[in-house]
């Protein structure tokens, strides 16, 4: 390129530099329907599920509503991630679903405040239908923002510990530890180390030990995650100093941050048959409902016991609670067939037998409290843990925010900081954590 | 009469050139520079996707720039990346290229071995390097400790994950190599010969025959390096994802750029800040930086580009 001049290489450069630049610009959600639901329609279902198994259940939970509704058809769309759905959201058009299902809570906020699901309250009164005596407490808290519940449970999952029975009885504990004092003891207990390792580690404490995070943690300390202005209560309530305090208190009796953390690298991943819980590397594990079946399934060298996770010693009344959080369903404000989409919802998170038989098909926690009791589920024993947690009404999660899962993170990377010992004064640190997550919601308004 | 026939022609001719660009010139203005115009237009509202877009002055501005925890860390990363790993690609590249031209036999075989890795899908490779490099049971790590040498945390570590990702890009140097060799082999003989008769060492060969001739391939690896770094997504992602352990599940929020930040770069914002948080406004800001930022290297570059022709020296 000799002699080109100043301005063919900026426009050149301009040009090379344009092509990184690509926003999608989309048009904008109305919504609105009166249709009839009685009359011949099909509607769009689009859900996450993905294996065989899973698709397989939601087919059947579709062809029971079918079955009870044959005026309404189900075009299910299976394998829809969450940038997919919030795109056919926008859009809308007649091939966009008329009913979303989700994996995650964190997008609620959003959804309900932007009006891109509909408010399923004035369908709920009109079916006579109370949420807050049909969905679990927590349940009914993550699928409402300010008043506006645009989406409803389907399905749930909830956290308790699972322990190394063989590993408890060679340790000379009895129980499960109800109290995060008994939990320390065992935890101590249950370690046994092996040169600069670890043979066995009684508990992984780390905010990156798999399910080990701050909400899942902070949750048997009831927190309080916004005042009711709307403002984080990260400084304010003392539930965070405490689970803030424990954690960090785990982290130095069981070896510390860095040994903790070299010895995490040594162990396999979350999701494989390798998990350190499996292989016994780890005793007791802070886990949602699905570990069991995949526990199992590893067939492990050793009896595992469900429990749920230790509470404050100043609470221990409330033994038996956890972190509940699931998956989320609800209407396109975009569908102009909402009646027959509401008749849908209605039915797979209302109808009893409905949601028994999915659960019972999909391995989570049932999302109404008749179904949390319904004799016709069916589990293993231990199972029942997830139950009780599900239905305990001192049950906790993390609410839904208008960025999403934003404040979640915020804290949580404020713990990876504490944890590793980069931030030392706990109040200052989330003082400033708090703040942060004030600004972050700002921007988001 | 002969001034409006010429007038006439002249327009037609325009016309006729225009018919001619208009492929590109629709393409250009579609893909182009509409998304351009409308990210700076974005920039200056606030958007979440759903709800029409509202004015909000700099406020996308401020926050990115003063508020978002993420930019900096994000902006330091990218700059490192595309100091370090441009340049030590291109030299890598340029080493193997001229390497493999000067072997004899089984230059097939060692062209083949150099350039398979760059076939591997990024998202594959990377597990695969996060697991040779994990610092508690991979191969890499057990290697070095047999011989005697602390192994690093690689990609556990915040001081040892650039580096591990710049191992990474090396070890799919295929592309540059392949370009590399084209140009090398495209160097006059008579060159060399020349300068070999004047007496000019292996070194002067390189400095005064070689790198003149190949200074446009130098200077196009570069800037396609740079460009492609400062888009550097998958690999940084996929590596803090698997060396995280975290999974992101029902009622969780990713972390980016694990550990402490460290594989954070400019374009995971642009889909953190649009996608994760709805903010489209200040996901604009962050693909503006990113314009301006390859605008500004590649001008550099462009201008500089009389330093590497250093035939007249």
């Amino acid at each position: 390129m000799p002699g080109m001049s100043r301005k063919a290489a900026i426009a050149l450069a301009a040009s090379a530099s344009i092509a990184l630049l690509a926003t999608a610009c989309t048009g904008q959600s109305s919504s609105g329907a009166s249709d009839d639901a009685s009359k011949d329609t099909t509607i769009n279902f689009w859900h996450a599920w993905s294996a065989a198994s899973e698709t397989k259940a939601v087919n059947a939970l579709v062809a029971g509503f079918e079955k009870a509704h044959p005026d309404i058809h189900v075009n299910v769309v299976a394998n829809m991630t969450d940038d997919k759905i919030n795109q056919a959201l926008r859009t809308g058009g007649d091939k966009a679903p008329d009913v979303i299902s989700s994996f995650t809570t964190n997008n609620v906020g959003k959804f309900c405040s932007s009006g891109a699901l509909v408010d399923l309250n004035p369908f709920f009164k009109k079916d006579g239908i109370d949420p807050e005596t049909t969905f679990p407490k927590a349940m009914n808290e993550y699928t409402q923002f300010d008043g506006d519940r645009c989406t409803a449970p389907l399905l749930g999952d909830a956290y308790g510990l699972y322990y190394n029975k063989t590993a408890f009885a060679k340790a000379g504990i009895k129980n499960p530890p109800r109290t995060w004092s008994e939990f320390e003891t065992d935890a101590k207990k249950l370690t046994i180390a092996k040169g600069d390792s670890y043979s066995q580690l009684g508990f992984m404490p780390d905010y990156h030990g798999w399910e080990t995070t701050t909400e899942h943690y902070f949750a048997q300390f009831s927190p309080t995650y916004f005042d009711k202005a709307g403002r984080s209560s990260l400084a304010t309530d003392p539930a965070f100093q405490a689970g803030f305090t424990l954690q960090k208190k785990l982290v130095d009796e069981l070896g510390g941050f860095k040994k903790l953390e070299t010895y995490r690298a040594t162990l396999g991943d979350e999701w494989g048959a390798k998990h350190p819980f499996h292989t016994g590397q780890v005793a007791m594990q802070l886990d949602g409902e699905w570990r069991l079946g995949m526990a199992l399934a590893a067939k492990p060298k050793f009896d595992i016991g469900v429990a749920p996770l230790p509470v404050p010693d100043d609470q221990a009344g409330q033994y038996g609670k956890g972190y509940i959080t699931g998956t989320i369903t609800g209407i396109a404000a975009t569908s102009h067939k909402q009646n027959a989409a509401w008749e849908f919802v209605k039915y797979i998170t209302t109808n009893t037998d409905a949601v028994v038989n999915f659960s019972n098909a999909i391995h989570n926690v049932p999302s109404t409290l008749a179904a949390l009791k319904s004799p016709n589920l069916t589990y293993d024993p231990r199972f029942k843990t997830f139950l009780d947690i599900a239905a305990n009404p001192n049950s906790t999660t993390s609410p839904a925010s208008i960025n999403g899962g934003v404040y979640l993170a915020t804290i949580q990377n404020f713990g990876y900081d504490y944890e590793n010992g980069k931030v030392g004064d706990l109040k200052a640190g989330l003082k400033k954590t708090a703040a942060q997550i004030d600004t972050d919601i700002a921007q988001a308004k | 009469m002969a001034t409006i026939t010429l007038a006439s022609k002249r327009r037609r001719s325009a016309l006729r050139t225009l018919a001619f660009m208009s492929p590109w010139l629709i393409g250009f203005a579609v893909f182009f520079a509409y998304p351009l115009i409308s990210t700076v237009y974005f920039s200056f509202m606030h958007y979440d996707g759903f709800k029409p877009p509202t004015w909000s002055g700099t406020k996308n501005w401020t926050y990115v720039f003063e508020h978002y925890p993420y930019f900096w860390p994000a902006l330091r990363n990218t700059l490192w990346l595309v100091l370090v790993m441009v340049t030590l690609r291109v030299v890598f590249g340029l080493g193997v290229g001229m390497l493999i031209t000067k072997i004899k036999t089984g230059t097939g075989v060692f062209r083949t071995l150099f350039y398979l890795p760059y076939l591997a899908p990024p998202v594959a490779a990377t597990m695969a390097f996060a697991f040779l490099l994990n610092p508690g049971t991979g191969p890499v790590s057990s290697i070095l400790e047999k011989i005697g040498i602390p192994a690093p945390g690689w990609f556990n570590d915040p001081n040892w994950s650039k580096p591990a990702l710049t191992l990474l890009a090396l070890w799919g140097i295929g592309d540059l190599m392949v370009i590399f060799m084209a140009a090398l082999l495209d160097v006059p003989q008579e060159q060399y010969e020349a300068a070999e008769l004047d007496g000019a060492s292996a070194w002067q060969r390189f400095r005064y025959v070689t790198l003149p001739n190949i200074s446009p391939i130098v200077m196009f690896a570069v800037v396609t390096g740079v460009i492609q770094t400062m888009q550097y997504y998958t690999q940084p992602l996929i590596a803090g994802k698997v060396a995280s352990g975290v999974i992101q599940g029902a009622g969780t929020q990713f972390e980016p750029g694990y550990p402490d930040k460290s594989t954070l770069t400019l374009p995971q914002l642009v889909y953190n800040l649009g996608f994760q948080r709805f903010d489209y406004g200040s996901a604009c800001v962050v693909a503006l930086v990113l314009f301006v930022l390859s605008m500004v290297f590649t001008a550099f570059l462009m201008r500089r580009r009389g330093g590497l022709n250093l035939a007249g020296d």
